[in-house]
């Protein structure tokens, strides 16, 4: 098992692939600690929050990569297992916050402007870490795997299925905007202040967050190579070329659309649980239709099938969008709209497509 | 556990009576129109059978009764006497050893020659294996056999896209052959293929006769002509006619089928 890990990539691979870890994990904290404030070479302190966020974002293309790009099952709902793990979290946080919110009360605010007296039961347990720990890992995998059982079992494919998935968000957004449900209705969950009793303001905290999302980033793209250079994901991509010759090979295709699919949303919630301390909140507006689009999109203007490529995707459309999002909010969704027709059209193999044409072309280029 | 692959399920078919496949009183409509009406049809274990007919006549529906692909709407499909396949899956049909051709080539185009051949190798198909176990000697001494058979040993590394459509019925051929099924089920095999690769492919499937059982669907008369010891005449969902190609070919009801065709 070792040795095949450590086949996944050559040395020159491996050594690219420390180097960025390096560069997430050590550099880029010691330029803020030790860079001088003036200096350009200063990240400052707000930054890795930033960082943090894309590489939550660039967790959940990976996960749609293994879903989409591997075995061709397009998900335009992600945003929920994102979300499911993200108010779990969430409602440690606030379980965290203690007697220090407004109102002074054992109960979240918004229990008390709901004029709740007593906890209900689903928020149980939430005090604990640990406990909100396992929720994180099973919930999601867990909703995704029973979601998936019936779609895939009554043979859902295509676009049927993505229609199914955006219609999934959708109704979860609704159930979580009512007040009702417990989950701070359309405000969501925020105003944080502690996690694992480190205050969220402090930098150090922010800092670690970071640190400790990019760890895991790095394992998870580990495991998903292990996955898609294993005869499993061989398995993958031929279910995605040719179910019906799969099946005839005598493989249950179902077990393994069942497998990725659920370890896809794994990945998700664990996505949500490390980005909801970082950004300081979590509502049903993560649940919007058009958020899991996105997340798609991410993956096809990356490149699907690469795992880098959709490591590259979240990055690039999440830098833009932060950019449009200061010059020109309103012409964002325009933007992102032109680009994924672009990319559709005329790089259905993502900017990491276009990369690897011209790598060869060059190749071509010095050999002839 | 014999990874050979050896026939695991061997002792699991019954065909104590001599036949492999039964096929009785199979009825099936699309809106309506009976694509297959009121079907019977036997293999004997280990036999070659040739399957003719015009187009339309239900051959390749027939093949996807048989592999679960079409559930009939009446009759019964047996494999041995024991094995109910109306009630399988795709898989477990395939699992209980019967392997199919398509009409239209369907390899992987994106995984090379040598891949295609690793995953349709008879072992365990499951999950854990599949991520955690990597081919052994033997198994790539059999893929290495399978290629040099299907005369695809100097593009093992290729992908499959790349080949030539004879060669990706080869190929797909050559998949079958590594899931070493009890019965084949071979629609078209040679359909744009050469003239020396037809006679390649007679050869191979001659060979396979008796080890194996083997259903093939032509409509490349000379070839089955090389191949055919018992053929059956499908027409309108029915068998029409069967018996050696000769009387076959002789046969009224046949002539008329195909000079109206
Ligand atoms: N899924 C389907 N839906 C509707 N009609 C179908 C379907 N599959 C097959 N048919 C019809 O059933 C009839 C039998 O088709 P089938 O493919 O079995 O013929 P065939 O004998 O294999 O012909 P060919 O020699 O052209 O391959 C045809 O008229 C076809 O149009
Ligand atoms: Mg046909």
């Amino acid at each position: 098992m070792i040795k095949q890990i450590i086949k996944l990539h050559s040395l020159k691979g491996w050594l690219f692939t420390f180097s960025l870890l390096g560069i997430a994990i050590i550099l880029l904290p010691l330029l803020n600690i030790f860079a001088p404030e003036n200096s350009f070479l200063h990240i400052p302190d707000y930054m890795f929050s930033l960082f943090g966020k894309y590489l939550c974002y660039a967790l959940v293309a990976l996960a749609i990569d293994l879903i989409w790009g591997y075995t061709g099952v397009l998900s335009l709902g992600h945003g929920v297992f994102f979300s499911l793990g993200g108010y779990a979290m969430g409602m440690y946080l606030m379980r965290s916050i203690g007697k220090e919110g407004v109102y002074k009360s054992e109960l979240p605010d918004f229990m008390i402007f709901l004029d709740w007296k007593e906890l209900p039961w689903y928020w149980w347990g939430f005090d604990s870490f640990i406990f909100t720990f396992f929720v994180i890992l099973i919930m999601p995998g867990l909703f995704a795997f029973i979601f998936g059982y019936f779609a895939f079992k009554s043979r859902i494919k295509g676009v049927y299925f993505a229609i199914i998935t955006q219609a999934m968000t959708y109704a979860l957004m609704l159930l979580f905007f009512r007040n009702n449900t417990g989950f701070g209705g359309n405000n969501g969950l925020t105003d944080f202040k502690k996690i694992l009793g480190y205050s969220l303001q402090e930098p150090s905290t922010k800092m670690s967050l970071y640190i400790l999302t990019a760890i895991v980033l790095f394992i998870f793209y580990v495991v998903a190579r292990f996955v898609v250079q294993s005869k499993f994901g061989r398995v993958l991509t031929a279910i995605r070329d040719s179910e019906n010759r799969v099946m005839f090979s005598g493989y249950n295709t179902l077990n393994y659309k069942l497998a990725i699919w659920t370890i896809s949303a794994f990945i998700c919630g664990i996505a949500g649980a490390l980005y909801v301390p970082q950004v300081g909140i979590v509502n049903p507006s993560e649940m919007q239709p058009s958020n899991s689009i996105e997340m798609a999109i991410w993956v096809a203007v990356g490149g699907r099938g690469t795992l880098s490529g959709a490591l590259v995707g979240a990055g690039l459309v999440n830098g833009a969008k932060s950019w449009f999002t200061v010059a020109a909010p309103d012409y964002w969704l325009y933007f992102l709209g032109i680009l994924f027709i672009v990319v559709t059209l005329f790089f259905p193999k993502g900017f990491v497509g276009i990369f690897s044409r011209l790598r060869i072309k060059r190749k071509g280029n010095q050999n002839g | 556990m014999d990874s050979s692959g050896a026939h695991v399920k061997d002792d699991l078919i019954d065909t104590r009576h001599g036949c492999i496949l039964y096929i009785e009183e199979v009825t099936v409509s699309f809106d309506g129109f009976k694509a297959l009406n009121d079907l019977n049809l036997f293999v004997d274990d280990g036999e070659l059978l040739c399957i003719i007919g015009p187009n339309g006549a239900g051959k390749t529906t027939m093949m996807d009764v048989v592999t679960g692909k079409t559930r009939p709407d009446e009759g019964t499909v047996f494999f041995g006497q024991n094995l109910d396949l109306t009630q399988m899956t795709e898989f477990e049909i395939s699992h209980a050893g019967i392997g199919r051709k398509f009409q239209k080539p369907t390899v992987f185009l994106n995984h090379t020659v040598f891949e295609n051949l690793e995953l349709a190798l008879h072992t365990n198909k499951g999950i854990w294996q599949s991520l955690t176990k990597t081919l052994n000697g033997k198994q790539r001494e059999i893929i290495e056999e399978g290629l040099e058979t299907i005369g695809l040993k100097n593009q093992k590394n290729l992908r499959a896209g790349l080949l030539s459509h004879g060669q990706k019925q080869w190929l797909e051929i050559g998949m079958l052959l590594a899931q070493d099924p009890r019965l084949l089920l071979i629609d078209e095999p040679v359909a744009g293929m050469t003239h020396q690769e037809t006679e390649h492919t007679a050869e191979l499937l001659k060979s396979l006769a008796g080890k194996h059982s083997v259903v093939v669907v032509e409509h490349e008369m000379d070839f089955i002509r090389s191949i055919a010891n018992r053929v059956l005449v499908l027409h309108e969902g029915h068998v029409l006619a069967e018996g050696k190609m000769e009387e076959v070919q002789n046969n009224p009801k046949v002539i008329e089928v195909y000079l109206g065709s």
